[in-house]
């Protein structure tokens, strides 16, 4: 991929997330009604009121009141949370391990069991195995994440008690432990892209094994092994990456019901309480948090597809 | 002298039509070329794909031989196939932009074929793969190894596919109309590099096409195909002059001829039957100008022809050209 | 698996002589046992949801707390809860919810979706620029993040949720609907049409729609799957649902409060929501498979 091609994709993802903090600076005012009032909730007392005015700098213009917002996420300057002390983005950087930790290790699961299950069941199309994955990613499309999740607990923290239920270790208490505590959420999390993966790596096989150039590979006495990885597996990856790369998104937001399910304090349950507060601030900093990663997960996207589609690479 | 012989080939489409190809037996040559014609869907890229091992998965051979070189390629082993295909047996398709990969340079799709039956490193294969991509007549053959299929043109990828099927110096070459898809001034050029390679490295070519100008250009021997039957075999001049079976000399008279265009194109009425539909007895009959009852509704002989009232001497049929 | 096959092979069905092609494709459908049973399930849920209260064994929200966390029994087939409600009076009683919630995100998207969707791909111009922004801009946040932003606006809620979702949802729709649109649009019949000077509404109306009613009823269907996926999401992290109203989502969470003490009492809403996301899920792939859609992203 071009540097042209780099920097076009570059400045369409700033562009959409421009767009996302207009959209989030927005949000306090369509409240309806007296967004401090409402904000200070029913009980608070006009002085209350009136320091989250300021606060939210809700007594200025609504250009200016942008601007300064806007010129302060620039410089990293999120705001305060209106009930701590501390500022937003430290309230952020706080939560934000854990939970980039599962979605992470979730990514890896959907990939694992998602990717090769998905090769195995399009390279044995219509066998046994195939029909198996087909049903089991049927079934993990429909289930929800934090179900699974509690069918998991159930089966290896209470029947058995070979992992721990609930809680986030750092890795500082030791690399077991640490795995320990993350191996149920992100499975759980990771299990409903990997049925997705599995499904559409399947098709993507499949397909490939249709194409001439595959025939043509085989008169050339390709075979087994060989075929598989040097002419299906990276023709077949093209439109995988795009997928994971959507997938991978959706992760982020299915870590929000993971976390309540282990009981990991990350940036999903800071998320839901701010909203349960109307603490505004934080969920604008969670938003364009989470709109930025998936920017940048596009962007990784698109150059891993670059590298991989030699038509893209070129063009 | 037979380096390749199918004898009594027979592929079914299960569940549909058994005989989608029967009984089909021919013989090709060391360092002739053999043409296998007939009009789309008459089972001849079948046959050649069934050659090599290489059918959809949704039909099967269910009876016949295919003898390459005194091994049976039908019954031998799966290791023992691998070795014969893109090594004895080259083998070149249509439509070149989807029969080769399009995320490996074309240098390395050369090159595979070394590197799986000679055992080359990839840095010796690619070599090789160069002095192919010369011998094929591809300028800037060290700068093109790194090239992809679609940065190149149809007539340039052709030449890459056929440098791949060459690239272990086979004794003989399988080409599924490798000029269907192609410019008419490149089929010429394509055609010409085939012919030059025959020539220079003794190669025996298995020719599917339905291009009788390519035949009467470049082919010895002739067999004529139609709906899933071998209507002749012959010699590419007793092809054009003495035609055996009513296929042949129909086909001869939808050619187009130059210096005749005032003359009527000659059209064949309606259509290959499809799978499932075939007729009893001659499969050209419904659309046969000489149709006899009944005699053509019985099966028809085997043979050098497959019409019955040729091989009887009751028919008598014109070629397209005369002497 | 073409339709031609399957048309081919099934048994000639005395009917009208003339069937819109839309009408064959959801017959052809119908008649595949997954399908069938499917559309068996959600007919089922739906006579449950609107005959509830004279179907369920016992009153769903009446407590007996002597008999909490009660097994399986004849009287209480799924057991008890930690307040000694019969859980499947109160399986039954959330079915309610769950196609109710649904239908009000689907709702939302296809009210804001459909008629930009419509208008972008027919006319272009800024309200598809502007439009087609918007989507993109929406759809590049996380569903889940998007809605519980929504939320801090609206406030937590069951209808709040599911008109959160629905926003959500409507860019993808606003999308399907605009790339079908512009597919049927270029078709001469379209241009023919305008060209004789029909009004855009009637043209709408009478070319454009019957001919994206396939894309359209494949993407509803899948949504409300999501939807029903969303709202129990939505509902376990206390953002939807409101006790004493009990959804299946509702329910697991209170499930999963006492899961030490009951642990079956994880499988009856479980099973049940897994269950209708399928059933959804099965027939809107039948009905993409039967169009020749492509499997969208």
């Amino acid at each position: 991929m071009g540097i042209r091609m780099i920097i076009r994709r570059l400045g369409g993802g700033l562009l959409v997330l421009w767009l996302v903090s207009i959209l989030t600076f927005l949000l306090v005012h369509l409240i309806p009604g007296d967004p401090a009032e409402a904000v200070a909730g029913e009980n608070a007392t006009a002085a209350d009121v009136e320091r989250i005015r300021a606060e939210l700098g809700l007594d200025r213009p609504v250009l200016e009141q942008y601007v300064t917002w806007f010129t302060g996420v620039l410089r990293g300057d999120l705001g305060r949370s209106l009930f701590t002390d501390k500022t937003v983005v430290d309230s952020i950087a706080g939560s934000a391990p854990p939970t980039l930790v599962i979605t992470l290790m979730a990514i890896v699961v959907a990939v694992l069991v998602g990717v090769s299950a998905g090769i195995v069941a399009g390279l044995t199309r219509g066998s046994r195995v195939d029909r198996a994955v087909s049903a089991l990613a049927t079934l993990g499309i429909a289930m929800p994440s934090f179900w699974l999740a509690m069918v998991l607990v159930s089966v290896f923290s209470l029947t058995n008690p070979w992992l721990p239920a609930t809680g986030y270790a750092e890795l500082s208490e030791g690399f077991g432990t640490w795995l320990s505590h993350i191996v149920l959420p992100s499975t759980a999390l990771g299990l409903a892209t990997a049925a997705e993966l599995a499904r559409h790596t399947r098709g993507c096989v499949a397909d490939v094994l249709t194409r001439p150039y595959i025939r043509t590979a085989r008169a050339r006495g390709a075979s087994g092994g060989w075929l598989v990885r040097r002419h299906i597996l990276r023709n077949a990856a093209i439109p995988v990456v795009t997928v994971l790369g959507l997938q991978a998104g959706r992760l982020l937001g299915g870590a929000i019901v993971i976390e309540a399910v282990f009981g990991i304090s990350g940036l999903g349950t800071l998320a839901v309480n701010a909203v349960l507060q109307r603490n505004y601030p934080i969920i604008q900093g969670y938003v364009l948090l989470c709109a930025v990663v998936v920017v940048l997960l596009n962007l990784i996207v698109d150059l891993a597809y670059g590298w991989i589609n030699p038509k893209v690479r070129t063009a | 002298m037979t380096l390749l012989s199918v004898e009594g080939l027979t592929i079914d489409l299960p569940g549909t039509q058994p005989g989608l190809v029967e009984d089909v037996t021919f013989e090709v040559n060391e360092g002739r070329c053999t043409a296998l014609i007939g009009e789309s869907g008459c089972g001849k890229s079948l046959t050649s794909l069934a050659v090599l091992g290489l059918l959809p998965p949704s039909v099967r051979v269910s009876a016949g031989a295919v003898v390459f070189d005194g091994v049976d390629l039908l019954t031998c082993s799966p290791r023992q196939l691998r070795k014969i295909r893109g090594g004895p047996v080259g083998m070149v398709f249509q439509e070149p932009m989807s029969s080769l990969n399009p995320s490996m340079t074309v240098g390395d799709q050369i090159a595979e074929a070394r590197r799986l039956h000679l055992g080359e490193g990839r840095k010796v294969a690619l070599a090789r793969a160069k002095d192919l991509l010369d011998r094929v007549g591809i300028p800037n053959a060290a700068r093109r190894l790194a090239a992809y299929p679609h940065e190149m043109s149809g007539g340039m990828q052709q030449r890459v596919m056929i440098a791949a099927a060459i690239a272990c110096d086979p004794r003989l070459i399988i080409a599924d109309e490798p000029t269907t898809a192609l410019d008419v001034t490149i089929q010429a050029e394509i055609l010409s590099l085939l012919r030059d390679l025959q020539r220079d490295l003794g190669l025996a070519v298995l020719l599917v096409t339905h291009d009788l100008g390519v035949v009467a250009d470049f082919c010895d021997d002739v067999v004529v195909m139609y709906a899933g039957h071998i209507a002749e075999r012959t010699g590419v001049d007793d092809l054009f002059y003495r035609p055996a079976h009513p296929y042949s000399a129909a086909l001869l008279a939808a050619v187009p001829q130059a210096g005749q265009s005032r003359s009527r194109l000659t059209v064949i009425p309606g259509r290959v039957p499809t799978a499932g539909a075939f007729p009893p007895g001659c499969r050209f009959g419904p659309r046969c100008a000489h149709f006899t009852a009944p005699e053509c509704a019985r099966p028809q002989p085997h043979g050098r022809t497959r019409c019955g009232r040729v091989a009887s001497g009751d028919l008598v049929l014109e070629g397209a050209l005369h002497g | 698996m073409t339709l031609v096959t399957r048309r081919a092979s099934a048994p000639k069905i005395p009917g009208p002589a003339r069937t819109s092609p839309g009408r064959r494709v959801l017959r052809g459908v119908l008649r595949r046992p997954a399908v069938a049973t499917a559309a068996g399930f959600l007919l089922l849920l739906i006579v449950l949801a609107v005959a509830g209260p004279l179907i369920s064994p016992h009153d769903p929200d009446t407590q007996d707390l002597g008999n909490r966390f009660a097994g399986l029994s004849w009287t209480h087939l799924l057991g008890t809860d930690e307040f000694g409600r019969d859980v499947a009076s109160r399986v039954i009683q959330a079915a309610r919810i769950a196609l109710a919630a649904p239908l009000i995100s689907v709702g939302v998207a296809v009210l804001i979706g459909l008629p930009l969707g419509l208008w972008a791909g027919l006319r272009k111009g800024l309200v598809d620029a502007v439009a087609g922004r918007l989507a993109d801009t929406v759809l590049s946040l996380p569903a889940m993040v998007g809605a519980l932003a929504i939320l801090a606006v609206l406030g937590p809620g069951l209808v709040n949720a599911m008109i959160a979702i629905g926003i959500i949802f409507a860019p993808g729709l606003f999308r399907v609907v605009r790339g079908a649109t512009l597919a049927v649009a270029e078709e001469t019949f379209v241009d023919s049409a305008v060209a004789i000077g029909s009004p855009t509404r009637r043209t709408l109306w009478v070319h454009i729609l019957p001919n994206i009613a396939a894309p359209l009823l494949v993407q509803v269907t899948i949504l409300m799957g999501v939807a029903l996926l969303a709202e129990a999401s939505l509902s376990f992290i206390g953002l939807g649902v409101q006790p004493p109203e009990a959804s299946w989502g509702s329910m697991l969470k209170a499930a999963y409060t006492n899961q030490f003490d009951a642990p079956f009492s994880v499988v009856p809403p479980g099973v049940a929501m897994v269950l209708t996301v399928l059933a959804f899920n099965t027939i809107g792939d039948a009905i993409r498979d039967a169009v020749g859609l492509r499997r969208g992203r």
